[in-house]
């Protein structure tokens, strides 16, 4: 059990390190500069995060608006159960993502954005397929409602497990012939090459801290959460910063930071307290519950269990594999990026990624968290299970839960079988007493 | 005379189980009661039961100590038993009657209610002696049920022939009950009720057998609990288990060659796999959604106006299973009605509702990875003789020849497991003060 974590002061402000402090500054001054864009007169570029073309819309001086993001920042501040509610009284079946309801509802009531100012529309809907089929429909949805210009990238999807020459050379000329020259005309500013360069550098550099950082879980105790603070304030500000100077030092940051919490022996920071004795090290596989985020993160922090990997983390770009982006080959390295984002993998390198995990990372099990409206996650997960367990004899979970619908969050039935999860790891540790 | 034991208490949203295991592991009794919203309580009644159901065990070993047959035997534990259920029953009952009149008297409803709860109450005193009778026939064997049967069918006759308004009555009844459900000295006391049954039973060896039994310290050295009420508990965290290692460890307690195992609760169904020792290698459970588990048969029940234990048989009278479709239990309702209109048969309908709640435990099954052998099938559910029919066949489709087991006491599974972990955690401590004092 961890001391420190004190379950009933769910209703207290939550603890934050310093890194997250700046992170949390940032993020307003983004949203704060999104609310001016229309004022002064600034282009935005709506985008998602697998296959994000960050330096390439900055190196325009467009601002990138990520309504993932925006999604679950609205399930995390409780706004998406209206959100969602709308949606569905527009039509929008209850079977569709939930991301997409909670968008549309935001869409239709005001377009407030997370941090209370209104959101710009988009100037272009730059839809970068990577392997969830949603996103097609979701663009083409914001496009009617916007009447705003959808441009597509198309990804191809890696069915065999590799990137092929061909398939490099199909994302650079659709970046070359479509996608740039979209961005031109509405920025009505040339492709600048050295900008995109500088761009990809600065980006490489926080790729270093941010791996190093993914890769200090394999210590132990681990002194990060890979999961719960993968995605709440370690991965997060590389999708909307990334190839900024800001990443860079907010990296930097973030690496000084753990670096401290290893020499102290510390484990990791929740908004609770710290996990002090960690029992349990997890993969997990699958997006986390953002309206219960906070809850969900209790159940395992109460019960001393850290995540020391996972793969929503990287949704928005794989680098523990070696990957980063390189300034001397920029839209070469851009269509690497995006054909190697998580959700463009197929299975058997899904299952080859969680291995590896389980066994670099000294894992106790494998735990999926599965969603039933994401389909581009949850198609294939239980043959996943089977397979890393398998491979790797620890013991797999499972549990279910929603993105962003509250009505699919049941805290009672999740928290017991995460109970039962950990008592059979136990189990299976003391050799059956 | 001292026995040492375990208990193991299986909290579960409908009903609450204890076993009882003695030192050699050996069960020594199981107790069952509704689980109620006291937690507390539902654990010491269903205690309370297992050992009174291990002092039955206990005289019955006196009986064939003292060389009776086992038939004479059995003769003589149910008479016995049958003595000390009715003086069970009116101990309860009296409980019941000092609650109603508490309660008719705080609402000031008045003389004439006070005469029809008298004349209620006094139908059913006078009929104890009768629902006792050996070979008598009872819908449970729970006292709410019991009581709460005959008192509403008494106050509907009231009612009709126009005495006493109906609702009144029927409140006065819904706080009454968890008043005397809730207490557990409404229950009264093995050794007052085994002195006057043992009397009332009537036979010198009966009598010995219980005398010395009585003698018996019955010693509890540790408890665990399990259960969907886990955390309710009244046991120190480290000595609450889920559920799932207790329904595997039962299980594999009950048929040792067991690796998979299906439990179909009140409101939930567990697939679960097990290695040679028990211990559970993955397993998988019902979702956001109750829909097939143990609640939607007696929802089913209801609807038909059955008792939960007369689907099984119904359902196993069809010659024709219908097909359907829902397993959403508000929806299979709907189903229902729509098919008894179209003039089906109420067994073949309920055939069909039972394999639609196999069909959704036979998903689960395959999440969790399948079905091993052997293939143990535990929980309330198991006891339904059409669950088992339509589980054998769809294992059988699906999988070909697998061992099936079942147990009339499938439904303690869980308890049973938690009395075993109560017991290694025994022989944990034993070690760690052995260790200490070396």
């Amino acid at each position: 059990m961890s001391e420190k974590v004190n379950p009933g002061a769910a209703a207290t402000a939550a603890l934050k390190d310093q890194s997250q402090e700046r992170q949390k500054a940032m993020i307003a001054e983004h949203f704060r500069k999104l609310a001016e864009a229309p004022e002064r007169g600034e282009k935005c570029v709506y985008t998602f995060v697998p296959g994000n073309l960050t330096e390439l819309i900055d190196s325009f001086g467009l601002l990138p608006v990520l309504p993932e993001i925006n999604a679950l920042q609205s399930g995390m501040r409780g706004k998406s159960r209206d959100y969602i509610a709308l949606a569905e009284k527009l039509g929008h079946s209850e079977d569709v993502c939930t991301y997409v309801k909670c968008d549309i509802g935001m869409l239709k009531s005001g377009n407030v954005g997370p941090t209370g100012e209104r959101l710009p529309n988009p100037d272009l809907l730059l839809l970068s397929y990577t392997g969830c089929f949603t996103f097609l429909k979701w663009f083409e949805l914001l496009g009617q409602e916007y009447d705003a210009p959808v441009t597509m990238l198309h990804v191809p999807y890696q069915g065999d497990g590799v990137v092929t020459d061909s398939m490099r050379t199909y994302v650079v000329d659709q970046l070359k012939k479509k996608i740039i020259p979209a961005l031109e005309r509405i920025s009505g500013r040339a492709y600048d090459e050295e900008a995109l360069k500088e761009r990809l550098e600065r980006s490489a550099q926080a790729e270093e801290d941010l791996v190093w950082v993914l890769e200090s879980a394999k210590r132990r105790p681990s002194p990060i959460d890979a999961y719960f603070g993968g995605v709440y304030y370690i991965g997060p500000i590389f999708t909307a910063f990334r190839g900024t100077q800001d990443a860079v030092l907010y990296y930097r940051e973030l690496r000084a930071e753990v670096e401290e919490r290893i020499a102290l022996g510390k484990g990791p920071v929740t908004p609770d307290g710290e996990i002090a004795n960690e029992r349990y090290r997890l993969v997990v596989e699958g997006p986390p519950n953002w309206t219960s985020f906070r809850k969900f993160w209790q159940m395992f922090a109460e019960e001393g269990a850290v995540v020391v990997a996972s793969t929503y983390t990287k949704v928005g770009g794989v680098y523990d594999n070696g990957f980063r982006h390189d300034p001397d080959r920029p839209l070469e390295t851009l269509a690497d990026y995006c054909m190697g984002c998580y959700t463009n993998l197929n299975l058997p390198t899904r299952v080859q990624m969680l291995e590896r995990y389980v066994r670099e990372y000294s894992a106790d099990g494998f735990l999926i968290n599965s969603v039933k409206s994401c389909n581009s996650f949850s198609a294939g997960q239980l043959m996943i299970l089977r397979e890393v367990e398998r491979r790797t004899a620890r013991p797999g979970g499972f549990i279910e839960s929603d993105l962003v619908d509250p009505r699919y969050f049941s805290a009672s039935n999740i928290k017991n079988r995460l109970e039962s999860y950990f008592q059979m790891i136990e189990q299976k540790r003391a050799g059956g007493v | 005379m001292k026995i040492d034991y375990c208990v193991g208490i299986d909290l579960g949203s409908t009903t609450t189980k204890a076993v009882v295991l003695d030192g050699e592991r050996h069960i020594l009794g199981r107790g069952i009661t509704n689980s109620r919203s006291n937690y507390d309580v539902a654990c010491k009644v269903a205690l309370g039961e297992a050992l009174i159901n291990a002092r039955f065990s206990l005289i019955d070993g006196r009986l064939e100590h003292e060389g009776i047959d086992a038939e004479r035997r059995r003769e003589l534990l149910t008479r016995f038993e049958l003595a000390f259920r009715e003086q069970q029953y009116r101990s309860q009952l009296a409980a019941l009657r000092a609650s109603l009149h508490q309660h008719a008297e705080r609402l000031a409803l008045g003389a004439a209610t006070t005469s029809t709860l008298e004349r209620i109450l006094g139908t059913m005193e006078q009929e104890t002696t009768e629902l006792y009778r050996v070979g008598a026939s009872r819908k449970s064997d729970f006292f709410r049920d019991l009581a709460g049967s005959r008192y509403v069918e008494l106050a509907e006759a009231i009612a009709r022939e126009g005495s006493h308004a109906f609702d009144p009555l029927v409140g006065l009844f819904d706080k009454a009950i968890l008043e005397t459900e809730n207490s557990t000295e409404a229950v009264g006391t093995f050794e007052s009720h085994a002195r006057k049954a043992m009397v009332q039973a009537g036979d010198p060896a009966l009598q010995r057998a219980v005398t010395k039994v009585l003698s018996i310290e019955l010693v509890q050295r540790l408890g665990v609990g399990t259960g969907y009420g886990r955390q309710r508990l009244p046991f120190p965290e480290k000595l609450i288990r889920s559920e799932i290692l207790c329904h595997g460890l039962g299980a594999h307690a009950m048929f040792p060659q067991t690796r998979t195992v299906l439990d179909i609760g009140g409101q939930d169904t567990k697939a679960i796999q097990v290695d040679p020792n028990g211990i559970v290698t993955s397993f998988q459970m019902n979702d956001r959604c109750a829909a097939g588990c143990g609640r939607y048969l007696g929802y089913i029940a209801d609807e038909m106006n059955l008792g939960l234990h007369e689907l099984g048989p119904m359902a196993g009278k069809s010659c024709r299973t219908v097909r359907i479709n829902s397993t959403c239990t508000v929806f299979a309702g709907a189903e229902l009605r729509e098919r008894l209109s179209l003039g089906e048969k109420r067994e073949d309908i309920l055939a069909g509702l039972h394999r639609a709640i196999i069909l959704r435990a036979m998903s689960l099954l395959a999440r969790s990875g399948g079905i091993e052998d052997e293939f143990t099938f535990t929980g309330g559910v198991a006891r339904n003789t059409q669950a088992v029919k339509a589980l054998r066949v769809l294992v059988g489709e699906h999988y070909g020849e697998r061992k099936l087991n079942t147990s009339p006491d499938s439904i303690y599974t869980g308890a049973l497991g938690a009395s075993l972990f109560a017991w290694r955690e025994v022989s944990r401590q034993e070690a760690e003060s052995v260790e200490v004092l070396a």
